[in-house]
């Protein structure tokens, strides 16, 4: 990935309208009105309202307002204060603003609206429209194809997530009997000895594992960094893709505990945090590091909620809010530096302090925090880490080792983004190093000034909001202390330890590079290969299915119809129990037929083999001619006069018809099929025409309900005023159909006229076309010149 | 006589199916043409044939006298015919006007909208294909 959102102020207007500050008095307001809510959440209530919305479905429009949900609501409109504040001033150069705070602000919504959510079904709703608004911040700058693909990854992720959580979420409703989270958390639903719980369990781990850009699903996470950098603070940092932990939180107390939770959110989460850390030093971009460090962090996230013990989730919970406060901050920070210098490529950054005192001291601020130093917050949350990891139910070594390993890189990386840039020399970039506006300065500052507030006086958060989260996720009473010094112990030997390779790790950290850089290039399989096979093969299959069904040729088109619907054909007769009718009743009713039904039938047996094979249009035109009398027969045979009569008359319109326009055609030999295509005909043929013989000789051997008929002859007298029972249901019973039929003609006329001037008034004329692109096989037309008179074709 | 109507039924859709598989767009028509005949049989046989007397009512009666034919599917079929002539005359004008436009009556042939691509089998039907069509020339 390279460099792409640094704005560029050519393509866009100047100026600083008002209205982006003050889209920023949004995410505060709603700040406020949670504060409020926060003594009685603090005190172990829950703040709902419901309104019904689908009740049928058992779907109501429920939030609630508890710890865990205000904790996270929090930190959305919080950290999004000071994001759109920043974004304000980032935005600056940037086009379609107006569009940009739109989408921001329906992203914020829906984000509050999946935490506090209390019905599934709504949740996914809003977790739904988190994926579409962080598509379209992703893609904001829409030029870019790099913003495109990115945005299109991200969408197909977290979508396929998306649509297996929802299917997760609706086995867990029916396993529950209640999409209500509220009814779900009481005691008396136990999900995890259901059958379903399997399924359940593994179609929510999909969702919220790609949400959350778990390993192998996480290659979006770092390629969603094309979006502006705000945006990148806000959503892939603090809030959207903590959705996925937030629901695995959430459900904790529904589904964790078993084996299989633990086993899955240990694994994925250790995996993804040890290779995320890793892979976050390799990165040259400031901006990637970061995003591969939120994937870390996320990993660690998803490893202690698994950890099915007390302190893994106190951990995890803590953790959280560590995470946001810094990640958000230093997104802000490396993007106030890409505005100032032109560039995030940690090679090429050097000397900033001078030019940018109060950026780095933001960012000291927040990558010590990052680096877990006290008396920073982070340092409570890595002791509370390494406590949690030592507490895991079972196999405690691989997450303190995973633990120690990420965290060891992590001080590594954090040095990387808050010295490196600033010491040293003055490096290689255009643009004069200055410190932001106050607008982009208020935000990184306080973040990072509340990492460190925290962090000296923990018990106030850890009494509000942490620990009745904690007890939210855990589902029994806990007792959670966050303070600096834990005395002496383990989890203190291991902070050190974490220094120590971390600083080995920044010591020798190009020599790593180098190493990394190469087993990069070297590895055989790599998630986002993988991925773009997969989308390949999904386009190949999808060329395959069009070429095998959309061939562009009509006589294939007609085969796969005719086969359809002998495929029909044959399930209604099997399931209407209709095969095996009484033949013999037929074989009778067959010879005791009239001569002139036999009449019928023999024209119409000689009469279709003709059409079929005579190559003369004149005998074509003749023998359909003596088709039509021969049904009009049939019709007269069974008292349908009219119908008869009709049916002549339109016959011979037909025949004249026909016999007009034959003549300017060529020869019926021309373009014969070859031979396997007219056997596949003759096949499909046979099929349909024996099926519907089949089909009708089973429909009229079923009883007849001749209610309607009836009425209408009972009604034709005395209501339409009418002999003819036919007429009168024509023009009376049925008039509207009627008028139906004439417009159906009308329009049919209209067209035929509109379709036979259209290429006069071209000024071609048709013949030219006819004498260059004849075809070689068939005989000369017969076409004069001046093609078609217009009138008199269609009658 | 329900089973001779049922076996013409049979007969003109084998012959209409068969025909709609034909290349050229004449044929075409005249399988619709057999389709559409085929269709009206279906229509009045499945209102049953209870007897041959034509369902109108006599002067000065209110109901008609015997044992009529069932009048709904003859009112049905009437206007499938009247319809599926309307139609028929307009494709007829519309494969005329093809023809004399693309210089082919080969369906597969007039290529415009859906041009050949390369994953059909170039040579499949060599006589088929018109080197070049007026129309692509506009």
């Amino acid at each position: 990935m390279t460099a792409v959102s640094a704005p560029s102020a050519a393509d866009a207007p100047a100026g600083n309208p008002l209205w982006t500050f003050g889209f920023a008095l949004i995410p505060a307001g709603i700040t406020a009105g949670l504060l409020l809510l926060l003594p009685a959440v603090s005190a172990g209530q829950a703040v709902e309202l419901v309104i019904p919305w689908v009740p049928s479905l058992g779907i109501s429009a429920g939030f609630r307002v508890d710890a865990l949900g205000l904790l996270f609501a929090l930190m959305i409109a919080g950290i999004g204060t000071f994001v759109f504040l920043y974004a304000a001033e980032y935005m600056r150069g940037y086009a379609n603003k107006l569009r940009f705070f739109i989408l921001l602000t329906l992203f914020m919504v829906s984000m509050l609206g999946v935490v506090l959510a209390d019905n599934l079904i709504l949740m996914f709703v809003f977790w739904e429209m988190t994926t579409i608004t962080s598509f379209l911040l992703i893609g904001f700058s829409h030029n870019k194809a790099v913003s495109r693909q990115s945005a299109l990854q991200g969408l197909l992720v977290t979508g396929a997530g998306g649509l297996a959580l929802l299917a997760g979420l609706l086995l867990l409703g029916i396993a529950a009997g209640s999409f209500d989270v509220s009814t779900l958390l009481a005691d008396d639903v136990d999900v995890r000895t259901h059958g379903l719980y399997t399924a359940v369990l593994v179609l929510v781990l999909i969702g919220a594992f790609t949400k959350s850009a778990q390993f192998p699903l996480h290659f979006w996470l770092p390629n969603a960094m094309a979006a502006p950098t705000p945006v990148s603070a806000y959503l892939h940092s603090a809030t959207m893709v903590k959705a996925g932990v937030y629901l695995l939180a959430r459900l904790h107390p529904v589904l964790g505990g078993t084996d299989a939770w633990l086993w899955s959110l240990t694994i994925f989460g250790s995996i993804t945090a040890v290779l995320s850390a890793i892979w976050a030093l390799q990165q040259t971009d400031l901006k990637q590091m970061l995003a591969y460090t939120t994937v870390m962090a996320l990993g660690t996230l998803v490893m202690f909620l698994g950890s099915g013990s007390e302190a893994g989730v106190a951990a995890a919970v803590t953790f959280l809010v560590v995470h946001a406060l810094y990640k958000s901050s230093l997104f802000m920070v490396v993007g106030a530096i890409d505005h100032a210098t032109g560039t995030r490529d940690r090679d090429r950054l050097s000397g900033l302090r001078r030019g940018m005192p109060i950026i780095w001291l933001i960012a000291v601020g927040a990558g010590f925090s990052m680096a877990g130093f006290p008396p920073f917050l982070g340092f409570i949350g890595k002791e509370l880490k390494y406590e949690g990891a030592l507490a895991v139910a079972s196999e405690p070594w691989l997450v303190a080792a995973a633990a120690v390993l990420a965290n060891a890189c992590m001080v590594a990386t954090a040095g990387l983004i808050c010295l490196k840039p600033f010491l040293g020399s003055p490096g290689r970039f255009d643009g004069t190093p200055h410190d932001p506006p106050a607008a982009m300065l208020i935000g990184p500052l306080l973040l990072a000034a509340a990492g460190l507030a925290t962090g000296i006086a923990p018990e106030i958060l850890g009494t509000s909001l942490v620990g009745p989260a904690v007890q939210a996720v855990w589902g029994d009473p806990v007792v959670v202390k966050l303070k600096l010094w834990h005395g002496i112990n383990l989890p203190l030997m291991l902070s050190l330890l974490t220094f120590a390779a971390g600083l080995a790790i920044y010591r020798y950290r190009e020599t790593l590079r180098g190493w990394l850089t190469t087993l990069a290039a070297r590895l055989p399989v790599t998630a986002e290969g993988a991925y773009d096979h997969a989308i390949a093969g999904f386009k190949r299959a999808a060329a395959v299915q069009t070429a095998l069904l959309q061939t562009g040729r009509l006589s294939r088109y007609v085969s796969v119809i005719a086969m359809s619907m002998a495929g029909l054909l044959v399930l209604a007769l099997i399931d209407g129990g209709t095969v095996g009718f009484a033949w013999v009743p037929l074989l009778h009713a067959l010879a005791s037929a009239s001569l002139l039904g036999w009449t019928a039938f023999a024209l119409i047996a000689v009469a279709v083999p003709v059409i079929i094979w005579s190559r003369s249009r004149l005998t074509c035109i003749c023998s359909l001619g003596a088709v039509g009398v021969a049904v009009a027969l049939l019709f007269l045979l069974h008292g349908a006069l009219d119908v008869a009569l009709t049916q002549l008359l339109v016959e011979i319109l037909f025949v004249v018809l026909l016999a007009l326009v034959l003549v300017r055609m060529p020869r019926l030999n021309q373009g014969r099929k070859p031979r396997v295509v007219r056997r596949i005909a003759a096949v499909n043929a046979l099929a349909v025409g024996g099926l519907v013989t089949l089909t009708l000789l089973a429909i009229l051997n079923q009883p007849f309900d001749g209610r309607v008929t009836d009425f209408f002859e009972a009604k034709s007298v005395p209501e339409g005023y009418g002999r003819n029972i036919v007429n009168v249901i024509l023009v009376d019973f049925r008039a509207l159909d009627t008028l139906g039929e004439i417009a159906v003609v009308a329009a049919a006329f209209l067209a035929a006229v509109a379709v036979l001037r259209i290429f006069r008034s071209a000024g071609v004329g048709p013949a030219d076309g006819v004498g260059t692109g004849r075809p070689a096989t068939g005989t000369a037309p017969v076409l004069p010149a001046d093609g078609v008179p217009a009138q008199g074709s269609t009658p | 006589m329900d089973t001779i109507v049922a076996l013409s039924a049979g007969l003109l859709v084998a012959g209409g199916v068969y025909l709609l598989h034909a290349p050229n767009l004449m044929r075409l028509i005249f399988g619709l043409m057999l389709l559409g005949n085929a269709a009206n049989l279906v229509l009045l046989a499945g209102g049953r044939f209870f007897g041959a007397v034509p369902p109108l009512i006599a002067e000065g009666e209110t109901l008609v006298a015997g044992d009529p034919a069932n009048a709904l599917p003859q009112a049905l079929a009437l206007t499938a015919i009247v319809i599926s002539f309307g139609i028929l005359a307009f494709a007829i004008i519309l494969v005329l006007r093809s023809y004399q436009f693309l210089g082919t009556a080969d369906a597969d042939a007039m290529r415009l909208a859906e041009p050949d691509t390369a994953w059909e089998s170039p040579g499949e039907s060599p006589g088929e294909s018109p080197g070049e069509s007026p129309g692509e020339s506009r």
